[in-house]
């Protein structure tokens, strides 16, 4: 296959990424668990070593020059955040180990807000840590959960839906951004503009998209939204939950603890401003610079180009697979994130994935944290190629080859 | 190494044909047996009489190395005592968790190559534990992880 020539040199972007270039099973490496976790290119590996080496201290607490540097950076990595998502302060960003934490912050923190017979809207596609802490809270509260549907293998909402579900009662309105076990890349304005005529906060897991796709959360119009470092070339261990001022202002706290507090005393204490209200204990500061760079990273190729990429891969990959007798995809056939799920006839999940692993391809089997919507699918575990930016055209092309060979292998 | 290592022609046959794939109406025994990070699933259904297992079947979906090592062992178990049987399942793990073949049972040691990939170990011993769980009449099911 081929992509258009107006293209970055991806190619070239591949010697950035030290991991890539080493034999799996004695042959090269092709890396497509890009759902699971991303590669990180040397620029955050440096940064890493470079803030231990040079400016480690903790922040916000000590006077001296190191721990000025350390707040600095931290700060700094905040406002790039802001920036890179397009939110109106620095104030909005919230550091988080991850996405899950992120969502998990919210519900907790609305606790005291939700009573018995207030509806939690959900959609069918949430993957586990977009579904579980939503549980959590309806146990707590009572309210009640609801889900907008899928429509089926072709994986998308049904949006016809949403407007009748979102008037009973809901107060909270969590759904993903791009599918991680379809695809499926939901229209977010559209979703956060009708929860908003029905009075209903909006939470955007945003863990597929923030490394892919611009992100302008003013002009998507949601009221918080979630991410994961380390599915966007940064470190494990940093995520970021943006929350709209007001809201953050508003909420009680999240976990106690130094850093998150204005004054205390034996009895109660008086909590520290937004942002530092919800980042209680010393953050994963290496890890918001880790994420600094992997932000500029990813800027400096562009990310309409990388999304652009990624969806071309899928695409690519999503047609041609379509080839392959006894093969069913699921996911919209149209535009897509970058990834592709499939199940073939007589091959199960883990069979496909350790075929393909004995050929150095990494893939992902199983239900991709997504049990209740495979059930609903009729399909014990799904198959999973995921795309980034240092994947190419000719990767596509071995793993058309290798699943071709599972099928014949495997199959009937 | 070499993929028909693991997936010897007796574990890709009994994925596709597996055998005693059914219910057991006569069954005073079952179980069944899960594995929630990878999604397998299976119910064994065994009819004990006068301490033998007098017939045994499975119903189940899941990887080729879970399914084919359960309708293997239905073959294997029929017959037996259940002391038998948990020797049977001691040697069977020996196999899977050691590489060791044994000369005198092909059919387990079919199985020898999931030693080199010990997260599909567990795949493997699924159906056993599920039903070693139903002769000790165990109402659980087993998960392995």
């Amino acid at each position: 296959m081929k992509l258009p020539a107006s293209t970055p040199d991806w190619a070239a972007l591949r010697a950035d990424f030290p991991i890539l270039h080493q034999l799996v099973h004695r042959q090269p490496l092709i890396y497509l668990d890009n759902g699971a976790t991303t590669q990180k290119p040397r620029a955050v590996i440096d940064a890493l070593v470079r803030y231990y080496e040079r400016d480690n201290a903790n922040v916000h607490r000590a006077i001296h020059e190191l721990s000025y540097r350390a707040t600095t950076a931290y700060e700094a990595a905040r406002a790039r955040a802001a920036q890179f998502i397009n939110a109106a302060s620095p104030e909005e960003i919230v550091f988080t180990r991850g996405t899950t934490e992120g969502i998990n912050l919210v519900s907790y923190v609305f606790t005291p807000r939700l009573k018995r017979g207030d509806g939690i809207l959900l959609t069918e596609m949430e993957h586990h840590s977009n579904l579980v802490p939503w549980q959590l809270l309806a146990r707590r509260t009572g309210a009640q959960l609801l889900f907008v549907p899928v429509t089926g293998d072709d994986g998308l909402l049904d949006l016809a839906r949403i407007d009748d579900l979102l008037g009973r009662n809901v107060r909270l309105f969590a759904f993903t951004h791009i599918s991680n076990s379809l695809g499926t890349v939901n229209p977010v304005a559209e979703l956060c503009a009708r929860a908003r005529r029905h009075g209903a906060v909006t939470v955007v897991d945003a863990a597929q998209s923030a490394g892919h796709l611009p992100l302008d959360v003013q002009a998507l119009g949601c009221d918080f939204l979630a991410f994961s470092g380390h599915k966007m070339a940064g470190p494990t261990g940093i995520g970021v939950l943006f929350g709209r001022h007001e809201l953050l202002d508003a909420l009680e706290p999240f976990q106690g603890g130094g850093e998150m507090i204005a004054s205390v005393q034996f009895e109660q204490s008086t909590w520290n401003k937004v942002p530092h209200k919800f980042e209680a204990g010393t953050p994963d500061i290496a890890g918001a610079v880790g994420l600094h760079a992997a932000m500029d990273y990813l800027d400096g190729i562009g990310r309409p180009a990388i999304a652009a990429h990624d969806e071309e891969l899928a695409r690519e990959t999503f047609a041609r697979l379509g080839g392959i007798p006894g093969i069913r995809l699921f996911g919209p056939p149209g535009e897509r994130g970058g990834l592709v799920s499939f199940a073939l006839a007589g091959a199960h999940a883990h069979d496909v994935v350790t075929f393909a692993d004995q050929q150095g391809i990494a893939l992902r089997g199983g239900h991709h944290c997504n049990q209740p919507l495979l059930r609903k699918l009729g399909v014990p575990a799904t198959t999973r190629a995921s795309f980034y930016l240092y994947n190419t055209p000719e990767e596509v092309d071995r793993l058309i080859e290798v699943i071709r060979q599972a099928a014949g292998f495997f199959g009937r | 190494m070499d993929l028909t290592e693991l997936y010897q022609s007796v574990i890709l046959d009994n994925n596709r044909r597996p055998r005693n794939f059914r219910k057991l109406p006569t069954a005073n025994r079952s179980a069944a047996g899960n594995n929630p990070v990878c999604g397998d699933e299976v119910t064994v259904y065994i009819q004990v009489e006068d301490g033998r297992i007098a017939d045994i079947s499975f119903q189940g979906a899941g990887c080729a190395i879970s399914q084919a090592s359960t309708s293997v062992m239905t073959q294997r178990l029929k017959g037996k005592t259940v002391a038998e049987a948990e020797a049977l399942f001691g040697r069977f793990k020996e196999i899977v968790t050691q590489g060791t073949p044994d000369e005198e049972d092909l059919d387990l040691s079919a199985f020898a190559g999931v030693h080199q990939f010990p997260a599909r170990i567990k795949c493997a011993t699924l159906g056993w534990h599920a039903a070693l769980n139903a002769l000790h009449g165990e109402a659980v099911t087993a998960t392995t992880e």
